[in-house]
């Protein structure tokens, strides 16, 4: 055969046809009306719906499978012990990180950046030092360093960002020095969808020994991740925003890295022995997962992914892509709509502002048409500063989401307009 | 199911486009600043006080429709009122969008036309904003009132 008959054949594979309704009838809750409406979900920035099969893999673990791990002979404990471990390499393989001990389950995205925060950045951010994050960072990922710094006499620098609100990743590579000690960047904006350049990022601070932290929370619902590809120190993301339960989420961190780190929490389970003279902590993953962990959440999490993987990220990826390419046409031709966020490389998140109307009330209007968007500043209060608004309104898309939907959203902006007029 | 004209009366969204006694009193002896960091909207309501007597009132600031015609029509409402009245005043727009209590919409005039915001629960805290406000600058309170 020859390589051009080859060609075809891929192309076939990439554009099998993409069964929308298919999919919106694994989620139960996309069936319910508001205020008389279909409901239109536009808002899985915030918290991503959930398919039937993280319901049941929850009602599964309390069924059939709830005792707690890592403590009990008993039948029920080794049972859970072994799901929870195997989850643990779920993960493992969805973010192809080298080892499972690299995986450290955590309530989310915030408790993983906190987590990094208060143990490997109290161990080495000292007096005078900085910590380098960009403008168009989540709340999450501006606090816990904005904490750290105070506490040690270090510096919060901001590398800044253009209109489009891409990062400009040479004032970027300006502001790394000596005296940085740590990056932290989100991989995907949630106020705007820009997709950072992270590997020109984390290969720059690379060159003066500095680890990056990245907040993935917007990631991982939309792109392939590979931490070793990306060769990030640190990668946090959520469960909820992924199809999972909430409540559970995942550090990465390199193993050399985590080796060194002091514990976090400290209680069961992160220990391996204790007296009242001295306690010796537990080996990796568990050194961080100090108490019972949420072992349903994990549970769920692993369904998540395992449903990700059946549709297949690159397909999402494609299907969500397409999404906002045709939302940016049909909401920007609006009259009145200035779009705040128009990055080349961008996932998901279609974040607007109309003329003369304040995103609070055009949620409300969108509301009773039982369209679900965010309103507000979404967590990323600098980034509403840096482009001079109170707030956007965010219709962000997942994979359930179909064009009969944005054109809903159009409809209603249209309705916002009639109200207004 | 509640119905968006109840929200945006005509009076609210004239109000919200051209609200009144919008500007920073010269005069002013009392002001206080107001913060609803759900939505981002921001007040100063500014007071010139003459004893106990509200003479003259301004306010400025960015919002939605609501809060910004809660604000206008507000500032016409206490104008010249004393603080105990204004104080009663906010009392029973308070219970008026809160729904709690429609007995007393025929003393509070036009500002009874804020009823409809009771059937729409987030956006209560648009509509008491400036009152808030407003309560902190009569009490001469420093902080900025945060409705969250």
């Amino acid at each position: 055969m020859s390589a051009a008959a080859a060609v075809p054949i891929r192309e076939k594979a990439v554009k099998l046809p993409f069964d929308v309704e298919k999919i919106r009838a694994d989620f139960p809750i996309l069936r319910t009306k508001v205020h008389g409406h279909p409901l239109v979900y536009l808002d899985n920035a915030a918290t991503s719906q959930k398919p039937q099969a993280v319901i049941d893999a929850l009602v599964r673990y309390y069924e059939g499978e709830n005792a707690n791990i890592h403590r009990g002979v008993h039948y029920l404990s080794q049972i859970a012990t072994e799901a929870f471990e195997k989850a643990r390499e779920t993960v493992r393989a969805f973010v192809n990180a080298a080892d499972a001990r690299e995986i450290i389950f955590t309530r989310g995205t915030t408790e993983a950046i906190n987590l990094v925060a208060q143990t490997y950045g109290r161990v080495h951010v000292g007096a005078g030092d900085e910590v380098l994050i960009t403008a168009m960072e989540h709340h999450s990922n501006i606090v816990p360093w904005q904490m750290l710094c105070e506490e040690k006499g270090a510096k919060l620098r901001v590398a800044p960002m253009n209109d489009e609100g891409e990062l400009l990743l040479e004032e970027f590579e300006k502001l790394l020095s000596p005296r940085t000690k740590i990056v932290a960047v989100s991989h995907v904006s949630n106020a705007l969808g820009t997709i950072n350049p992270l590997k020109q990022m984390i290969a720059a601070a690379h060159a003066l020994g500095i680890p990056v932290v990245v907040d993935g929370a917007q990631a991982v619902p939309h792109l392939a991740v590979d931490v070793q590809d990306l060769d990030c120190d640190f990668f946090a993301f959520s469960g909820h925003k992924m199809y999972g339960p909430t409540g559970i989420g995942v550090l990465y961190g390199k193993t050399a890295l985590l080796e060194a780190m002091p514990p976090y929490q400290g209680g069961g389970d992160m220990i391996s022995s204790v007296t009242f003279e001295k306690t010796i902590y537990n080996k990796l993953p568990h050194k961080f997962e100090a108490g019972t962990p949420d072992m349903a959440g994990v549970a769920g999490l692993k369904a998540a992914i395992e449903y990700m993987n059946g549709i297949g990220i690159e397909k999402i990826a494609a299907h969500e892509h397409d999404l906002l390419e045709y939302a940016t046409e049909v909401v920007g031709a609006l009259p009145g709509v200035r779009l705040i966020g128009t990055a080349r490389e961008k996932a998901s998140v279609l974040s607007f502002v109309l003329d003369e109307v304040h995103p609070h009330d055009i949620g409300t209007i969108l509301d009773q048409q039982g369209i679900a968007v965010r309103t507000g500043h979404h967590c990323a209060q600098p980034v509403m500063e840096r482009f001079h608004i109170p707030a956007t309104v965010r219709a962000s898309f997942a994979v359930y989401n179909t064009r009969k939907e944005v054109d809903a959203l159009a409809r209603g902006l249209r309705k916002v307009h009639e109200v207004f007029a | 199911m509640p119905e968006l004209r109840d929200l945006y009366q005509e009076v609210i969204l004239e109000h919200s486009k051209a609200p009144r006694n919008y500007k920073a009193l010269e005069s002013a002896n009392q002001k206080a600043e107001g913060y609803n960091p759900l939505c981002g909207d921001r007040f100063t309501v500014y007071l010139e006080m003459d004893g106990d007597k509200i003479r003259e009132i301004g306010f400025q600031g960015a919002g939605c429709a609501i809060s910004k015609a809660s604000a206008s029509m507000m500032t016409q409402s206490v104008k010249g009122k004393t603080k105990a009245e204004a104080e009663r005043i906010f009392e029973r727009f308070h219970k008026l969008v809160t729904g709690h209590s429609h007995e007393h919409e025929a003393e509070l005039g036009k500002l009874a036309v804020f009823s409809g915001v009771s059937e729409f629960p987030v956006r209560v805290k648009c509509a008491t904003l400036a009152w808030h406000t407003l309560e902190a600058a009569l009490e001469g309170k420093q902080e900025k009132v945060s409705t969250e």
